[in-house]
């Protein structure tokens, strides 16, 4: 095995790259899920809609490529997985604001719903090969070989690493940033400001599952790079405790999504070097993460600083 | 007055789910047409696969069986406004409980005290899983969905860990799996059938929820805490034990599907045991609207609809999905049903439209 010319090093370096590989979805996601709660609702949807953008960009990656060329299709493919993301988040949009809808209920059906047409319509391709998103080789001036796959980035995780501050400038000094923190935080005095709450929340949710449709690319046509049924392994869900850990705020969503990227290679790490006895228990530990931060930061007596007033609540224009 | 009030609101109970269905079933029709297939042919095998036969309906009721329970996990706490989709969590714990104590009494006692214990185990087992979600709610004000759901992957993973390594039974090849139950622990079939006892297990499950919630005081506080928490809370309900006890019993009920199909269906523990009836089974509690007894009658409807999803591979080439994407469109039907309740002229009375107040504009 190569990974044993380094040994024991080979597992902070695994956990190294696989940060930097794992924290792409993560990091799109849940830049989603904050703008979607920012408004005011909650999406637990994404899941679907992560596999929903996992599916389409790798189909229309390897559809695409006698047209297009191996270097444009993945491309393209980035881009319709964000549209698949907004067709799915504008079902959610408009169902999750009817009176006496629970978002929460309409998340977990949207859940189901996205996941089935997912793998109905990715049936057939699970088992060709579409090309892939091009890397940027951090690692060129080792010579170890596992330093060079190690620091292997995705352009999509620059983007990422980009639109989080974007996202919180987008809050903090646009006058639609503050529409949406108007609606999520107090939807009576967005009301009074003449504001409305249904398209802003619409609109959120939408541009929400679009960087979640996005987030779904990176996992097919970046790692792990290949569509299955089991793409996606609930880190839509996690997602959703990701930006209450983050405090709603994207900046923290980024340092968030690299603790969740490198909790989830833990488990390839040490069984990169050989120990794959507890694979399966190791790999619990982004789920176990995220119910340990839960528990020590959520408090019965307060709600969390920094989230939208009216999150959750069914405050709908009825 | 009161009675044609009464009327009106039952019909519009019975008549708006059904509804509901109906529309699901023509989207669904066409989404199999863009697919390729013949809609009608669909629905002609799903209703053959599903209800056409004795045969069939005893497929039907097998797949009723752990669905009955797994949805008893989600309907139980929706009484106190919490919403728990742990249910494939709890199921796997339940079976994975069921699977050492009757891999552990093994010969030494007769098979029906095995049972029992099995069912005890898996109940336990998954009522304490759930319980662990109740706890973080109320001394932690962990949001239940969350947990819950995050829960199911632990659950899993500590199946898989166990089948794979602690439990193994390397005899068996096919996969990774625990050692097989002995013959005389397997659940029977009630006499004449290939119908299991897990559905009485479900039947006599969901009747006792619906004792408890309905006709208990019990049921009454806890009803009374999920209207309001804040009154509940003032009028001196204990709403931490109630929270506690209700996610227990919605647990045990989960954990015992996961008993049930370890003993009926799977006999030995393996990655199988996770084959979505917790999903399921959220869809079969909303659809329901969160009724004991009405849980019953949908969890028949979907065990018809898993029952025909080999048939829609088999004889319309769809692929397995199929079935997931129909429930998906189903649940987001009922959803949007529920948003109609009160505001269909069809279903209002006239003497409540005719005195009805003013609308006060929304707040």
């Amino acid at each position: 095995m190569a990974a044993e010319s380094i040994s024991w090093w080979g597992v902070p370096l695994g956990i190294l790259g696989g940060t930097l590989r794992g924290s792409a979805p993560f990091l799109f996601v849940s830049l989603g899920e904050c703008l979607t709660e920012k408004s005011g609702k909650i999406n637990l949807g994404l899941e679907g809609t992560l596999l929903m953008g996992a599916m389409s960009a790798y189909a229309i990656s390897y559809l695409a490529q006698p047209v297009l060329g191996p270097t444009l299709s993945p491309w393209l493919g980035v881009l319709v997985a964000g549209l698949a993301g907004m067709a799915l988040g504008s079902i959610h949009g408009w169902l999750a604001q009817q009176p006496r809808v629970n978002d929460v209920a309409v998340g977990i059906a949207m859940l189901i719903f996205g996941s089935g047409t997912a793998f109905f319509l990715g049936k057939s391709f699970i088992q060709p090969q579409a090309p892939q998103l091009p890397t940027i080789e951090l690692g060129i001036w080792s010579s170890l070989p596992q330093v060079q796959s190690a620091l292997k980035i995705s352009p999509l995780f620059l983007l990422g690493m980009a639109i989080a501050p974007l996202m919180a400038w987008f809050f903090r000094a646009t006058r639609w940033g503050l529409y949406v923190r108007a609606v999520g935080d107090s939807p009576d005095a967005a009301r009074a400001m003449g504001i409305s709450i249904f398209k802003v929340r619409l609109l959120s949710i939408i541009a929400g599952s679009f960087l979640a449709g996005i987030g779904g690319a990176c996992l097919s046509l970046y790692y792990p790079g290949v569509w299955t049924e089991r793409i996606s392994s609930g880190q839509g869900l996690i997602a959703v405790a990701l930006v209450i850990f983050a405090r709603w705020n994207p900046i923290q969503c980024l340092w968030a999504s690299l603790l969740f990227g490198g909790a989830q290679a833990i488990g390839p790490a040490f069984q990169a070097v050989g120990i794959d006895t507890y694979y399966y228990l190791f790999n619990t530990a982004p789920y176990l993460l995220t119910l340990l931060i839960m528990v020590f930061t959520c408090s019965p007596k307060r709600t969390l600083s920094g989230a939208p007033g009216a999150l959750g609540m069914n405050n709908c224009n009825e | 007055m009161l009675n044609t009030r009464h009327w009106h609101r039952t019909l519009e109970v019975v008549c708006l789910p059904i509804a509901a269905l109906l529309v699901a079933l023509l989207i669904f029709g066409g989404f199999c047409a863009m697919a390729g297939a013949n809609p009608f042919a669909v629905y002609g095998s799903i209703y053959k696969a599903a209800l056409g036969s004795w045969s069939a309906w005893q497929n039907t009721l097998i797949r009723a069986a752990p669905l009955m329970l797994t949805a008893l996990c989600t309907v139980l706490p929706a009484r106190l406004g919490l919403v728990i989709i742990g249910n494939e969590g709890a199921l796997v714990m339940g079976g994975l409980a069921a699977t050492l104590v009757g891999l552990g009494l093994g010969t030494s006692l007769p098979g029906v005290v095995t049972q029992v214990g099995m069912a005890v185990g898996g109940a336990i087992a998954g009522g304490l899983w759930i319980m662990l979600v109740g706890v973080l709610r109320h001394y932690r004000g962990v949001n239940e969905t969350i947990s819950s759901l995050l829960m199911n992957y632990i659950a899993i993973a500590l199946l898989n860990h166990l089948v794979e390594g602690p439990m193994r039974d390397p005899e068996f090849v096919t996969k990774p799996s625990s050692r097989a139950l002995l013959a005389a622990n397997w659940l029977g079939t009630l006499p004449g059938t290939r119908i299991h006892y897990g559905l009485l297990y479900g039947l006599i499950a969901c009747a006792i929820a619906y004792i408890l919630i309905q006709h208990t005081p019990f049921g009454f506080a806890a009803r009374t805490a999920g209207g309001n928490l804040r009154a509940a809370r003032i009028a001196g309900l204990p709403v931490g034990k109630l929270t506690l006890t209700i996610c227990f019993l919605a647990g045990s009920a989960a954990g015992l599907a996961g008993m049930v199909e370890i003993a009926a269906v799977q006999k030995r523990a393996n990655a199988s045991l996770v084959s979505n009836y917790g999903y399921a089974g959220i869809l079969v509690a909303f659809v329901a609207r969160h009724h004991p007894l009405a849980t019953i009658l949908v969890a028949i409807l979907l065990g018809g609809l898993l029952a025909s999803g080999g048939i829609l591979q088999r004889s319309h080439h769809l692929p397995d999905a199929t079935i997931l994407v129909f429930q998906g469109i189903v649940f987001l039907c009922v959803l949007f049903s529920e948003s109609l309740y009160g505001r269909l002229p069809l279903f209002r009375d006239r003497v409540a439209v005719a005195t009805k107040p003013p609308l006060t504009t929304p707040t």
